[in-house]
């Protein structure tokens, strides 16, 4: 038989007090289950091999179309932003590497969530003993590691090789990027994750997920780095939840972020995911209730 | 305290909302269950059937705490289902003939695994009864296969494999059989079975196949316009709706229809008669008399047909 579950770790910490024992495996257990959950996640889109190398070239495609624009553009305003030019194509590659993982295009656990809303398919996910937020947070961690080693990473060495990009090469740096990356997909999720619990009010999420991801598109800096943006309108941008998606990753890969300003960042990040993922967790139990008591 | 499934006067109102002109709104009250008291012991298995919109699903929701009872009592193992869900969910098992709980994208092992974490079922546990349904209901070549390239009786048996993995007491089954074949219904029917013979679990079967009440439940619930119409034996619900059997004759030629006592004509076509007599009786005297007073050539009875006397008593009137 090829397949059979973990080998059991049973008769550990026998030493423990009997409540630190329970906590522990009850623990355990949760980081088990969403454990799981993410590996499913990630696993699910390893199946499509076909479809991530196809989008792979397009992102590379599309990632030299857009090097070429900025560079036309540097040439015209050098230093736009604050960015010189091979700064600015550093941030072009990175935002090819980001796109699928911070899930810009939108689609992805939010489709498939509000589907389930609309077929009431929902339902089979509230009888189960697992929490709805977490259960879809785990899912979508695991897509977006896929989606950064599948379909980011080739992308950015591809720029790295053919264009004069501006990458650390402190290791600490690319690490302080990685968890920037990570706060960024909680924030994206946190996002999607309200606009796809909309639908049980709205029973069609489409217009308020496309109307987001337009938004999602201009405000992560997807289209011009947000420090580009003048005046109040960068400011605006700046201080919205998507700039967490794209424009501080890259900063912070760039070192714009240092000391004290990396922890700014960070903390901004983290206020957003966490304002964004206790509103979505008021939502849910008020579309629990309605449903409960409604019958959705 | 042995049963598992209580239900005293349970219902179930909700309300609708109706636009009546530019800015007025009518509220208007749907019960779809309208007062329903049953108990169920363990280890029966009991069919609850009624036409679409009677409020059977409504109960099921209910009893799995995914929609709380506008009044009445509801006790599931015990357990007050919308109250204690996630407690709940440790006790029961669901399948829903027209949905699935398995990962769509996945190899069908991969929703087992995740139900070995999601209900927290001790490794042995596990593996016994993943090698048990697994043998009964015939996995073992599906297991590394992706959910969504199984056919429909395949994900069925793969769907009650994953609502039995943690030992449910109680399993509900909603349209367990729907679109499939002969053979898988089959066998999911004969799997059914032995579970509940073996394991005492209770079970709770929706269905619109009758088929699937006939060969596995003994007794039966019918439920019409949110009310329960009857629950008792099957056999008894025959008496109960007054259910006929039919004698088919065909005769050397085409006559008026037949004149026999205890019988009526209700189908002419042809040289061949259909007539209807009462289920209690005996056929043998109505053939005797109609051989003898009759040119016969041949002859076939059938039997009471139960979905003839469910459709009837949907009509409306209850029956006890």
């Amino acid at each position: 038989m090829p397949h059979r579950g973990n080998s059991v770790a049973k008769g550990r910490g026998a030493g423990l007090g009997s409540r630190a024992l329970v906590s522990m495996a009850v623990g355990g257990a949760v980081v088990r289950l969403y454990g799981v959950v993410a590996a499913g996640g990630f696993r699910r889109y390893t199946t499509y091999r076909v479809a991530t190398a196809a989008g792979v070239f397009t992102n590379t495609v599309f990632g030299v179309i857009v090097a070429y624009t900025y560079i036309a553009l540097w040439d015209q305003r050098p230093n736009l932003g604050g960015y010189d030019q091979s700064q600015a194509l550093t941030y072009v590659w990175i935002s090819q590497a980001m796109l699928m993982t911070v899930n810009l295009f939108g689609g992805g656990f939010a489709d498939e969530l509000v589907e389930r809303i609309r077929t009431g398919d929902i339902a089979i996910d509230l009888y189960r003993p697992a929490d709805l937020q977490l259960w879809w947070l785990s899912a979508d961690l695991g897509r977006a590691l896929f989606h950064f080693l599948g379909r980011g990473v080739v992308p950015l060495t591809f720029g790295a090789l053919f264009f004069d990009l501006a990458l650390p090469t402190d290791p600490l740096t690319w690490l302080a990027f990685l968890l920037a990356v990570l706060l960024g997909v909680v924030v994206s999720f946190a996002l999607r994750f309200l606009v796809a619990l909309s639908a049980f009010w709205l029973l069609d999420g489409a217009g308020v997920a496309s109307l987001v991801s337009i938004a999602g598109l201009f405000f992560s800096g997807m289209l011009l780095p947000l420090n580009a943006f003048p005046g109040l309108l960068g400011e605006v941008a700046r201080a919205l939840p998507w700039s967490s998606l794209l424009q501080i990753p890259a900063d912070v890969l760039m070192g714009r972020h240092r000391g004290w300003g990396l922890l700014g960042a960070f903390g901004f990040q983290l206020g957003w995911a966490a304002a964004l993922l206790g509103v979505g967790r008021l939502l849910q139990s008020a579309a629990v209730r309605r449903v409960v008591v409604q019958g959705g | 305290m042995s049963d598992l499934i209580e239900l005293d006067g349970v219902e179930k109102v909700f309300e609708v909302r109706r636009k009546t002109g530019r800015l007025r709104r009518e509220k208007r009250e749907v019960r779809a269950v309208d007062g329903i008291s049953f108990r169920v012991p363990r280890g029966e298995m009991v069919g609850y059937i009624g036409p679409n919109g009677a409020g059977k699903s409504t109960t099921i929701k209910m009893l799995t705490g995914i929609l709380t009872p506008s009044a009445g009592r509801l006790r599931v193992a015990g357990l007050d289902p919308s109250r204690e869900r996630t407690k709940l969910a440790q006790r029961i098992g669901v399948v829903f003939g027209q949905r699935t709980t398995l990962w769509w994208d996945l190899p069908l092992y991969d929703s087992y695994k995740l139900a070995h974490r999601m209900y927290r079922i001790p490794d042995a546990r596990f593996r016994e009864n993943l090698d048990r349904c697994v043998e009964l209901l015939d996995l073992a070549s599906l297991l590394d296969v992706p959910v969504r390239q199984l056919s429909l009786g395949q994900r069925m048996r793969g769907d009650i494999a994953a609502a039995l993995l943690h030992d449910p007491d109680v399993l509900y089954l909603d349209e367990p059989t729907i679109g499939l074949d002969v053979i898988s219904k089959a066998k999911v029917r004969q799997f059914l079975r032995d579970l509940n013979a073996e394991r005492a679990t209770t079970i709770l079967l929706t269905t619109h196949d009758l088929t699937d009440i006939e060969q596995l439940c003994k007794r039966v619930m019918v439920i019409d316009h949110g009310r329960l119409m009857y629950d008792g034996a099957l056999a008894g619900l025959h008496e109960a709706g007054e259910s006929e059997r039919t004698l088919v004759v065909d005769l050397e030629r085409e006559l008026p229809p037949v004149q026999a006592e205890g019988a009526r004509v209700v189908k002419v076509e042809g040289p061949r008669q259909w007539l209807a007599f009462p289920a209690s009786a005996s056929a043998a005297p109505l053939v005797a008399h109609i051989a003898q007073a009759y040119p016969l050539v041949d002859l076939s009875v059938r039997e009471p047909d139960i979905e003839a006397v469910i459709a009837r008593m949907y009509d409306g009137r209850p029956l006890y």
